[in-house]
């Protein structure tokens, strides 16, 4: 492999490692700010399962990324990559729960506008409507939760040590599952531009099956995301266990399962294909975001305890973020195509 | 796996929840013990018998502080219920203190040994009763906060309200003895022996007072 194309992977692995350090956060911060959970045994579980979610169920949201703006050459493809996590980076420096997720669709839209690429409208709004949606989703998913906790804490008159440490095994189970969700929703923000120019060929694994190239950048991608989780999201981790500190570890393990759920029904190609088997609307397979997953089921939950709890400012200081993010990283994206046909006169587009 | 410590964490758990049993059941032990220690005393004076209970509960003393410092080596070691755990060693505490102003009130009347006219003894065995269900009902508020939340206001209030009856009790056997042809020093002496045993039920009372906060914190 020429030493460029690991360069331009460089990009995405970036991407991946601040996916790593700042998404993974939401899905064991509450578990291990709350000191219910290790650093140690959070990351493990954490980055077994983002790689297996990413190889197994990551292909649905990535042929929706990639139907937004098939970015066809790798310095182009390098480009939002560096774009969006130098954005998500930003933000995070401002203290604002973002993701990938919004960077990497910003950037692409930033590429699609330098190249003079058509943007698909419909899944750009189909891809904007399940941010508005996914935090109501997390948010409704979480209030469910809640109530039938509380129905169950109060009936079932457990012993407050029996509940701790029945809720510290959910945890364990509800965050390998949101670290799963997180990498068969997000893998595509991370390695989803390079499929359709991917470096590697399908290997075949002693005829049992078909190791393919995109199996193969999913991998490098969830190992990316993996190293981001054991090298930087300790602190973000207790941030956010910190700042929600006023949850108690039952409701810490409703956010965790509601944002889980959410992540996983919008990579879900199974349900998808159920929804559309029964005549339902099916769901849109789409990178969301999973701090609004979380921020919505936190809200969920103060809202259900009377909305006192929830500080609107600080709501409406996270959503301004999440509007102003993919304009930034599609700002940013422009730029940095710009520069690398300018200045490096690389080619960002055939 | 994993580097997990909760291997064992199921068999720590109830083992834990026995030993947290077993404290509550020591500290309404000692409260039955109390309610035949003042009577025995009074119609024996100290006795070899009064001095067998005193010794009883001297036993169930360090039973309890035995506990409370094995709980507490759990709770710290195992990093179990994070959120509370500084709670529940505070309770377990404030409960110790209540064991040993029980046994506070034996040794004084073991060492002193005050001399209660008859007039008075129908009078103090019926603050000492009260005194003794107050801490019964505390013991169902600390029950209550571990096993069953929203019990625990209901089992608090009765805390309350004999807290209030043994004030009212306090008040009118001290007036008595005060009354009394007995000597200033007398008076003050047996006065002493009745705050005494009131205090218990002014702890109890800030004991359940705190648990209901923690109830509230503990809520999801």
């Amino acid at each position: 492999m020429e030493l460029s194309i690991i360069i331009f992977l460089l990009g995405g692995l970036f991407l991946g490692w601040s996916l790593g350090a700042n998404d993974a956060a939401n899905v064991f911060g509450t578990a291990v700010g709350t000191r219910m959970m290790r650093f140690r045994t959070a990351a493990i579980i954490c980055s077994i399962f983002v790689i297996l979610g990413a190889i197994i169920s990551g292909s649905g949201t990535t042929e929706t990324l990639g139907k937004l703006g098939a970015i066809n050459a790798l310095p182009g493809a390098f480009a939002a990559c560096v774009a969006a996590g130098l954005s998500v980076y930003l933000m995070t420096r401002f203290g604002l729960p973002v993701s990938t997720t919004q960077a990497i669709v910003g950037a692409i839209v930033g590429w699609n506008i330098y190249t003079g690429s058509s943007t698909n409208t419909k899944i750009l709004i189909t891809i904007l409507s399940t941010w508005v949606l996914c935090p109501i989703i997390a948010g409704l998913i979480a209030m469910f939760f809640y109530v039938l906790a509380k129905k169950f804490i109060h009936s079932s008159k457990l012993h407050i040590l029996r509940l701790d440490a029945y809720t510290r095994a959910a945890l364990i189970l509800a965050g390998a599952f949101g670290a799963y969700s997180l990498g068969a929703n997000n893998i595509a923000n991370v390695m989803g531009v390079f499929v359709p120019i991917s470096p590697f060929t399908d290997i075949n694994v002693m005829n049992i099956f078909i190791f393919s190239s995109k199996e193969q950048l999913f991998l490098l991608g969830g190992i990316a995301i993996a190293i981001g989780v054991f090298t930087y999201s300790r602190r973000v981790m207790f941030t956010v266990g910190n700042d929600l500190s006023k949850m108690s570890p039952v409701a810490a393990f409703i956010v965790v399962i509601s944002h889980s759920i959410v992540l996983f029904l919008f990579a879900s190609q199974g349900i998808s294909n159920f929804l559309q088997s029964i005549n339902l609307p099916s769901i849109p397979l789409v990178p969301v975001s999973s701090s609004q997953a979380v921020v919505g089921a936190v809200i969920g939950i103060g809202l259900l305890k009377g909305g006192k709890e929830v500080r609107w400012s600080v709501a409406g200081k996270i959503s301004l973020g999440w509007v102003t993010l993919p304009v930034i990283a599609a700002l940013m994206s422009f730029m940095i195509l710009f520069i690398l046909q300018n200045i490096f006169n690389l080619t960002v587009n055939f | 796996m994993f580097g997990l410590k909760n291997t064992s964490l199921f068999g720590d758990t109830k083992k834990l929840e026995k030993e947290i049993d077993d404290f509550v059941d020591i500290l309404s032990e000692v409260g039955l013990v109390f309610k035949s220690i003042i009577p025995t005393y009074l119609n024996y004076s100290a006795n070899e018998k009064f001095e067998e209970m005193v010794d009883r509960v001297k036993e169930m003393e360090s039973k309890a502080d035995k506990i409370t410092k094995e709980v507490e080596h759990t709770l710290y070691e195992e990093t179990l219920i994070p959120d509370s755990r500084s709670d529940v060693l505070r309770l377990l505490e404030h409960l110790d203190e209540v064991i040993g102003l029980y046994q506070g009130n034996c040794y004084h009347f073991s060492i002193q040994k005050p001399n209660f006219p008859k007039e008075f003894h129908q009078d103090l065995i019926e603050l000492t009763d009260n005194v003794v269900n107050c801490v019964e009902s505390l013991c169902l508020t600390v029950r209550s906060f571990f096993r069953d939340i929203q019990s625990v206001r209901d089992n608090a209030h009765k805390v309350t309200f004999y807290e209030k009856e043994s004030d009212i009790k306090f008040s009118a056997l001290a007036r008595k003895i005060f009354d009394s042809e007995l000597s200033l020093d007398k008076k003050m002496h047996l006065r002493y022996f009745v705050e005494k045993i009131d205090r218990i039920c002014d702890q109890a009372e800030d004991i359940a007072d705190e648990i209901q906060i923690y109830a509230i914190k503990r809520s999801i």
